[in-house]
């Protein structure tokens, strides 16, 4: 036999298991040498061959499925940090360090959702205005537009009376928030429009974090004010003057 | 929040090697249920002793190497290694003399029903040495890893292997 040393080798050389160095030799004498080159031939094939037979099994899918749910529905819980079991003060500390935390996460989230709130109130008010027919009820009388939402709406609402007041009514539409069904209302003042949003607080993502008389966030171009009366939500916003907005706010808590 | 992602990296390490662990399984254990059996015991084996696999090395070769030793401590896992050939492991470093000719080697090559059959006759520690090597492409520090046995022993047991397979061939050609 031709090349016994090569060939003792020839395994690990198709394993790619030489170093680099032994890899560049081999290749030069594999190429020179028709006996040895035929011998690696062979075992190539063989290694596929080998490969092929051997991806044989494949599991099903149920029992994927249960070996998944095996392994995700054992919350790893048990392995706490030994210096939490040290002391009860240092477990103390932790706890407060972790309550703190959330609460700070809470607030931060309430913060989020006012913003958001007041953001999508804000959105309502420009994108009715920018409508070709920002009213579907067009009246200026309360007791025309106020019926109109009967059926639209799942709660009903008052409004002001607006005699001896600077405000007229314009009309009303549908409006949602938070996927949830409300009432519209457009009023003027100087030329300024003015809309007051009314819905249902238990519909509400988060209620309890809006707060009453929330002033405009920032960056928002307008003056706000909202307040929570008998399971309502109401929200003023417009680009009158402030005083205006609180006026109009009073009318409503006045009516309802 | 340090903990947590013990649990999911341990599903996103272990779930991509479960088909190839099922196989393994099934060539072990040459019986379907049995290898459902090992598998889920060495997933569970794994998730428990997760703490104790250290972070930057072979997954693969941890997880395999839990299986392996599932398997080896099974009935079926004791009864294939009381089994073993006495040679297996005897003549260290030395590889067996190679009388075969490339002929000879291309005339058994392509056959995958015979060299399916050539595998499932192998002893268990030729067996899983080759499957490691040419179907799950492992390295042989991979193998050395996983077989816990030094990297000389994974070339002398794969060569071994390579040739009792051939053998296992022979006279059916």
């Amino acid at each position: 036999m031709v090349c016994e040393s090569w060939k003792a080798k020839l395994d690990t050389y198709l394993d790619g298991e030489l170093t680099e160095q032994e890899t560049r030799t081999f290749d030069a004498h594999v190429r020179g040498c028709p006996s040895c080159s035929a011998d690696a031939l062979a075992r190539v094939q063989m290694k596929r061959t080998i490969q092929m037979a051997g991806k044989r099994f494949t599991p099903s899918a149920e029992f994927r499925s249960r070996i998944q749910q095996k392994i995700a529905s054992k919350p790893e819980r048990r392995f706490y940090p030994a210096w939490m079991l040290v002391t009860a003060a240092a477990a103390v500390f932790v706890a407060a360090a972790l309550t703190s935390t959330y609460v700070a996460n809470r607030s931060a989230g309430n913060l989020a959702y006012r913003e958001h709130v007041f953001s999508e109130i804000a959105d309502l008010h420009v994108a009715t205005l920018a409508s070709s027919s920002p009213v579907d009820v067009i009246s200026s009388d309360r007791h025309t537009v106020k019926p109109w939402f009967q059926g639209k709406i799942p709660f009903a609402f008052n409004l002001p009376e607006l005699q001896n007041s600077e405000f007229s009514l314009v009309g009303g539409s549908m409006a949602y928030l938070d996927q949830t069904p409300g009432a519209h209302l457009i009023y003027d003042v100087r030329k300024h429009h003015i809309s007051v949003f009314v819905f249902e607080e238990r519909s509400l993502n988060s209620p309890a974090s809006i707060g009453d008389n929330a002033l405009s966030p920032k960056n928002l171009p307008f003056n706000t004010t909202t307040w929570s009366h008998g399971g309502l939500r109401y929200f003023v916003i417009g680009d009158a003057s402030l005083a205006d907005i609180e006026h109009l706010a009073k009318l409503f808590k006045e009516s309802s | 929040m340090g903990n947590e992602p013990a649990t999911e990296s341990f599903e996103q390490l272990a779930m991509p090697h479960f088909e190839r662990l099922y196989n393994f399984a099934c060539w072990l254990s040459h019986d379907r249920d049995e290898a459902e059996d090992l598998v889920q015991e060495t997933y569970v084996k794994a998730l428990r002793g997760f703490s104790s696999f250290q972070p930057g090395t072979n997954f693969r070769a941890w997880i395999y190497k839990i299986l392996r030793n599932t398997f080896l401590t099974s009935r079926t896992g004791l009864q294939a290694t009381a089994t073993v050939p006495l040679d297996l492991e005897s003549g260290g470093e030395s590889l067996p003399a190679t009388n075969e000719t490339p002929e000879s080697i291309l005339l058994q090559r392509s056959d995958g029903q015979l060299v399916r059959r050539a595998l499932e006759q192998l002893p268990v520690f030729h067996r899983e040495v080759l499957l490691l090597c040419e179907v799950e492409e492992m390295s042989y520090q991979e193998i050395s890893a996983t077989l816990d046995i030094p990297i000389g022993t994974v070339m002398s047991r794969l060569s071994r292997a390579r040739k009792a397979l051939r053998d296992g061939l022979g006279p059916r050609v």
